[in-house]
């Protein structure tokens, strides 16, 4: 079973992110690869061990983004492939699936696993535009993987419930944080990624030009500060704390 | 100006924003409903009730179930023939891939989870969060049409007329499923959470009451669950009397206490409610960025020295399984429930 998993990489979770002079700053804060990735990672380690077949990370994204291909491949991905080009600087989620669907065309693969949604776009839309783009099914959101012979059956964790869904492979996954936590880099595995050179390919490599950018940005803004000061309800007794607080939630209207 | 809307519903009940979506279009000129699958019809009439001009319905057998293709395929054919300016969708979790797909189909893309839309000439500009709301972004989408998926609650919802009706015109269904579902697991009831104007949410600390006695034979994680359910009764006793949903903290969740469809935060939902109450959870950023745009949000919590005062209008420190009772008999004499 060859699968791919695809994985971007973004500034951490606590950086303090500001609008600078209409750029988008973080300060020293590190890049990591995005937290819904790192499951999406899990997911494809685990039908790695599943089919014993071999996984293959992909990123698009400027050089420091082999650190997030380097910390896959310390989890345990067998190859890593950085996909970057001037050309992609601002992609927005359709370039990123025109891309991401050639790049999977090139290497080949039964199962491509994506996460959930990227943590500074937030467009949760890329592995089903993807799919689309490759005429594989789209099985999103699943919180478990089953594969048999060339089938695969997913559980999809819905608003209303849970839905199985089921499709012959290659299939594009999604998944969410049901799928396990994801496992810590091995010692070896840090060993083996800080070695490992990571191969980039341009546009040329993978054969098509820069896709074109639908939805522009015209400007950046900062939300403005909420100033809560928090008011502390005490009491003699919790009967009497209830009520007062009571009070107040009326008070404010939002019931 | 004319603008397709696509009416989000699980067999049936339609997801509120939905209508949402409903009034923005009407902002701009004609609003046109597009609704698929089972009960197509029921959810039809409630849509010219929310202010739809026209509806059209696909109820074919090979909509029954919602798959992305098929649903991708009839709205992207439907697309082409009636030529919108604009395709509005409610944020939800199929939105997000039937939106995807026809973009694809369309060659246009989608903009997506909207806090603010408006008209410029032939075109839009959009409000969108980015980085977990610390940054909000001015978008604009050159394709045509320009597609959005809208945040729940972030659009005012239009008033009902009842009985309003107009012309329903049927549509036929396309594409072919790349997929087949096996069913549903109904261990689980319908949260929810990005509708919800209340939340009442509970964390770890929900199985910290050591004064209550687990029955026998009960392991010790056993018993940590069985504590946190009794916990949970509380936080879905004090939910119920607001009429608000359940939430939940990933300790909680990890823990086995409540299923991931409760988790409030970065890796579950963002939820804005009206009320927002934390109890027992120590508000971690991750959390944090789930629910910091509650417009009044309570914590209660043992820890006088827990983050999560610092997101908070009103604190208690206390423990929540006794102020969580005591809250839940105070807003039941004083809304007379
Ligand atoms: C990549 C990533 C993504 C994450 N995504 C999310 C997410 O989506 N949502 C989320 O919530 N977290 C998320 N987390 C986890 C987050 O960092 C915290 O670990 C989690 O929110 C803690 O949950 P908690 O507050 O319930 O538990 P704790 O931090 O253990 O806090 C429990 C609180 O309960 C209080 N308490 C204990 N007993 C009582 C009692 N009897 N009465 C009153 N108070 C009591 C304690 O004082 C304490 O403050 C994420 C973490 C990472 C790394
Ligand atoms: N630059 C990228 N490189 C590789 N994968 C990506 C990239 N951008 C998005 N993805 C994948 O698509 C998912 C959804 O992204 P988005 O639609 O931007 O929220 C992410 O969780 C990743 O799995």
């Amino acid at each position: 079973m060859k699968i791919i998993a695809c994985i971007k990489q973004v500034p951490d979770s606590e950086a303090k992110v500001k609008a600078d002079g209409g750029q988008i700053s973080w300060g020293d804060a590190p890049l990591v690869i995005n937290p819904f990735d790192e499951y999406a990672v899990e997911g494809a380690l685990q039908q790695k061990e599943a089919t014993n077949g071999t996984v293959t990370a992909i990123c698009i994204g400027p050089e420091t983004a082999k650190e997030a291909l380097k910390h896959a491949l310390a989890m345990g991905a067998d190859e890593a492939i950085l996909i970057s080009d001037p050309a992609l600087n601002n992609m927005d989620t359709l370039g990123a699936a025109k891309v991401l669907a050639s790049a999977i065309q090139k290497i080949g693969a039964d199962m491509i696993i994506f996460g959930r949604q990227t943590l500074d776009n937030g467009a949760g839309v890329t592995p089903a535009q993807t799919a689309r783009l490759t005429g594989y099914p789209m099985l999103g959101l699943a919180g478990n993987i089953k594969v048999n012979e060339r089938s695969v059956i997913v559980e999809r964790v819905l608003e209303e419930g849970k839905q199985i869904l089921k499709a012959n492979l290659p299939a594009v996954i999604s998944v969410v944080q049901s799928i396990g936590e994801p496992r810590y880099p091995s010692f070896m595995g840090i060993r083996k990624a800080s070695k490992a050179e990571i191969p980039v390919w341009s546009l040329s490599d993978l054969g098509i030009s820069a896709p074109s950018e639908m939805i522009k940005r015209d400007e950046l803004m900062t939300p403005p500060a909420r100033e809560t000061v928090v008011e502390m309800i005490t009491g003699e007794s919790p009967a009497e704390i209830a009520e007062k607080l009571a009070d107040k939630i009326i008070a404010e209207k939002v019931l | 100006m004319k603008t397709l809307v696509y009416i989000d519903h699980f067999k049936g009940a339609v997801q509120p924003s939905s209508w949402e979506a409903l009034g923005v279009a009407k902002k701009f000129g004609s609003a046109v409903a597009v609704v698929f699958g089972e009960n197509a019809n029921d959810v039809a009439k409630s849509a010219f009730e929310h202010g739809a001009d026209e509806v059209f319905v696909a109820d074919d057998s090979s909509l029954k179930d919602y798959l992305p293709e098929t649903y991708a395929s009839t709205l992207s054919a439907l697309a082409s023939t009636l030529n919108p300016n604009l395709i509005l969708f409610p944020t939800t979790a199929r939105t997000r891939e039937l939106a995807a797909m026809c973009a694809v189909d369309l060659n246009t893309n989608v903009m997506t989870d909207l806090t603010g839309l408006e008209a410029n000439g032939d075109s839009f500009v959009a409000t969108r969060p980015i980085y977990e709301a610390k940054l909000f972004e001015k978008v604009n989408c050159v394709g045509k049409p320009v597609m959005a998926t809208l945040r729940g609650r972030a659009f005012p919802k239009p008033n009902q007329e009842t009985g309003k009706s107009g012309t329903i015109t049927k549509v036929d269904a396309k594409g072919e499923a790349k997929s087949t579902v096996e069913g549903y697991s109904a261990s689980e009831s319908a949260v929810n959470l990005g509708d919800a104007s209340i939340i009442v949410s509970g964390g770890r600390g929900v199985s910290n009451n050591p004064s209550l006695t687990p029955p026998a034979g009960l392991d010790e994680k056993q018993a940590e669950i069985w504590r946190a359910q009794q916990g949970f009764a509380l936080v879905t006793d004090l939910a119920k009397v607001l009429g608000g949903a359940v939430g939940a903290s990933r300790a909680a969740v990890d823990a086995g206490y409540i299923p991931y469809s409760h988790q409030v935060g970065q890796t579950g939902k963002v939820v804005a409610p009206d009320l927002y109450i934390a109890n027992g959870i120590s508000g971690a950023i991750q959390h944090l960025v789930g629910m910091r745009n509650a417009k009044v949000i309570v914590a209660i919590n043992k820890d006088a020295d827990a983050p999560i005062f610092k997101a908070a209008r009103y604190g208690v420190v206390g423990d929540l399984f006794e102020i969580v009772p005591a809250l839940t008999e105070a807003f039941k004499k004083k809304l007379g429930k």
